[in-house]
């Protein structure tokens, strides 16, 4: 019997491709020129600083090419991509508030459910503004700011100035110049010294608009001993023309602080997702990524830690989910700038229907960095023979008093083992299922549980249709 | 019970059943023995529906019902069951976990995780398995015993109608093999059967064994009681096979 294997993919994403008409309240004009940068910082009401900071970094934009490895990035025409696409509504704390059309969105996606029931804060990004920003007030009282982008800009405009864009400057590569250009909405958010937020704040992307890019930036920060744990889900509609994703996250972990960085990105197979993120991480601080990549048409995706005090540590726990027309080229990078700091990767990917995932890293320790530990382990099915995987980790190590571990594993499923448990009664189907679920295991605990959940829905709709 | 008839069957390009019949009955233990690469572990492969043992000729019958081209699972759901010479390694799924999936196949009976929990435990003290290795992930990191005794357990969790044991004796100490013989005793009763594989005689010294059959080079060269298992002991197979060099001369 045939397996509907590629029919699969679309059927799950039912609550993500809904688009809703297009109804924005202003949008620039296709294509990238110092006008249409000069009108989003204007029509922001921005600082001169920040007009300079787009001015300069799309001088950067203009003469940096683009990456010369990793997917090919040909289909992606700027001069086609609208940058900025306001959505018809303010920015407000109350879900009632928030159009009907757009609050639908977010109810299919569950946002304001799990704002009552498990988060300290929401905030939710339509297109390219914020357009729903809420913490509770436990938080707000022991000094807990969250709130959007534009607003930190003008409320905290000093603490922005001395962070924005200086762990990833506009000179990183060609997508962090054109975010520092035409930046717009993403979440602020600071912690003060020794202040735990106990349930985690959340901040969902949306981007309705056909043809647009979404450049959402994200600033973070954890004073000493502070502790949050953060949540980012990003999804869009599905249309016939590129969508364009280059966002940029940016977090400082002081002193002794934790940091716990979830994203669940499910954008639609029209989506290129070339996004940037880096954390510096201070004397005994942690930095835990949680990534999870199952959409977008092709995706870049590095976190990058940046060890700098003694003693810091990061984690990255990273799955990718790779189908047809889809090339996922995630991983992460760590620079290991101080003595006694440790890093440990653990990343997982699948890929079916034709889909590629490529695993890609880079770990680095300085001269400085004695007595360092890096563990890395990456790990790839394949579940059939259309499909491609690779794992190109890279580490440069500059010291001897190091302590180094890496594995990699590349494989397929074992039709022995589904033979095994086939044995014991287990249909064809179920028993790849319970194969690949066992594989992304130990990456599923560690996803927020709604998410958890609908990675296993994906997995077990994945092997169904020959069964029922 | 089980009937096989004239089954022939190769994998690759290679013939490595050429002619086999065997029948076993309700409430009977019959042991299959024979030197290494005689078909053996073919034979158990095949009646499980192994898919690289492409069957060429005869037939499996099972219960009245042809299951020669029967998937593995459906198979097992009629009540055939294997243990593993090398039992496959699954992470991500306990041993719990596995056997409730596994006895929901077979019996398609839902039924309460604690009452399954506790039969479990049961079981394993009897196989004087520590109790923490339900709650591992299925034979990872176990040792060769442990995997064989794991192999046992899941006999004894799912009740197959006939049970098929591959070589469960091979590679155990003297101890693990008592353990596995006690195990493959209180599965046995008047209503199923037992197929054994083996090329030593040690696991039999405590089971009742109704007929020995030698199989050597695809075939069954000799049928007997369990007085055969000592002449196998004391001559070998190769005095066991005068049909064979019959052949060769012809």
């Amino acid at each position: 019997m045939e397996r509907k294997k590629t029919q699969v993919a679309e059927i799950n994403r039912s609550a993500y491709d809904t688009p809703n008409p297009e109804n924005a309240a202003y949008k620039v004009s296709k294509g990238l020129t110092a006008e249409i940068v000069t009108d989003i910082s204007s029509g922001k009401n921005e600082p001169h600083w920040m007009l300079e900071h787009r001015l300069r970094s799309l001088e950067v934009y203009g003469r940096t090419s683009l990456p010369s490895w990793g997917p090919s990035l040909h289909e992606l025409d700027m001069d086609q991509v609208v940058t900025y696409v306001r959505p018809n509504t303010g920015m407000t704390n109350d879900w009632d508030e928030v159009p009907d059309e757009i609050k639908q969105t977010f109810d299919r996606l569950g946002i304001p459910e799990a704002e009552k029931l498990s988060l300290s804060g929401v905030g939710a990004q339509y297109d390219s503004e914020v357009v729903y920003h809420s913490i509770k007030d436990e938080m707000r009282r022991q000094g807990v700011i969250y709130t959007d982008m534009d607003t930190a800009l003008h409320e905290y405009e000093e603490v922005v100035r001395k962070h924005f864009m200086k762990l990833i400057p506009a000179t990183s590569h060609k997508f962090a110049a054109l975010h520092g250009a035409v930046w717009s909405g993403g979440s602020f958010v600071y912690v003060p010294k020794g202040v735990e937020v106990s349930m985690p704040l959340q901040s969902y992307f949306r981007l309705n608009a056909p043809g647009a890019g979404q450049f959402e930036h994200t600033l973070i920060i954890l004073e000493e001993g502070a502790r949050l744990q953060f949540i980012e889900g990003c999804s869009a509609p599905r249309y016939n023309v590129l969508n364009l994703h280059a966002g940029c996250v940016e977090l400082y972990v002081g002193q002794g602080a934790t940091l716990r960085y979830s994203t669940i990105e499910n954008w639609s197979r029209n989506m290129m997702n070339l996004n940037s993120k880096c954390a510096a991480v201070e004397k005994n601080g942690a930095i835990e990524w949680v990534s999870g990549t199952f959409g977008s048409h092709i995706t870049m995706l590095y976190p990058t830690s940046i060890l700098q005090g003694e003693g810091a540590r990061s984690e990255f726990t990273g799955i990718s989910f790779a189908s047809a027309g889809q090339e996922l080229d995630t991983g992460t990078k760590v620079v290991h700038a101080a003595p006694n700091t440790s890093s440990m990767v653990s990343s997982k990917s699948i890929s079916k229907n034709g889909g590629k995932a490529i695993y890609r890293s880079a770990i680095t320790v300085l001269p400085e960095a004695k007595n360092s530990k890096s563990s890395v382990s990456c790990e790839s099915l394949m579940l059939d023979s259309d499909s491609r995987s690779d794992t190109i980790p890279v580490m440069d190590i500059r010291n001897d008093e190091v302590d180094i571990g890496h594995e990699a594993k590349i494989g397929r499923i074992s039709e022995e083992t589904v033979f095994y448990l086939m044995t014991r009664g287990i249909g064809e189907n179920e028993a790849k299922a319970l194969i690949v679920r066992g594989f992304v295991e130990p990456i599923a605990k560690e996803l927020p549980l709604e998410y958890a959940v609908e990675m296993n829905r994906l997995v077990t709709l994945e092997f169904e249709g020959s069964i029922g | 019970m089980l009937t096989i008839s004239g089954l022939k069957a190769r994998v690759g390009d290679s013939d490595i059943l050429k002619g086999l019949d065997l029948t076993i009955n309700a409430g009977e233990t019959h042991v299959i023995m024979g030197p290494n690469g005689a078909g053996k572990s073919t034979l158990a492969n095949v009646i499980m529906g192994h898919p690289d043992y492409v069957v060429t000729h005869g037939s499996i019958v099972f219960d009245g019902e042809d299951i020669t081209d029967a998937k593995t699972d459906e198979r097992a759901k009629k009540g055939l069951f294997m243990t593993f010479q090398n039992p496959e390694e699954v992470a991500g799924i306990t041993v719990e976990s596995f056997l409730r999936t596994a006895r929901f196949a077979v019996t398609g009976k839902s039924e309460r995780a604690w009452d399954f929990h506790k039969e479990l435990l049961t079981l394993m003290e009897r196989l004087d398995f520590d109790e923490s290795y339900a709650a591992r992930h299925l034979n990872i990191g176990f040792s060769g015993g442990e995997k064989k005794k794991n192999e046992i357990l899941q006999m004894l969790a799912l009740h197959p109608r006939l049970a098929i044991l591959d070589e469960t004796d091979s590679g155990l100490d003297v101890d693990a093999v008592k353990t596995v013989s006690e195990g493959v005793r209180g599965y046995k009763n008047e209503k199923n059967a037992l197929l054994i594989i083996t090329h030593s005689t040690k696991i039999l010294e405590n089971i009742k064994v109704d007929a020995v059959h030698i199989l050597v080079d695809g075939q069954i060269v000799k049928n007997g009681g369990a007085s055969l298992i000592d002449e196998v002991n004391h001559s070998g197979f190769t005095a066991l096979t005068p049909s064979k060099s019959i052949e060769g001369v012809s």
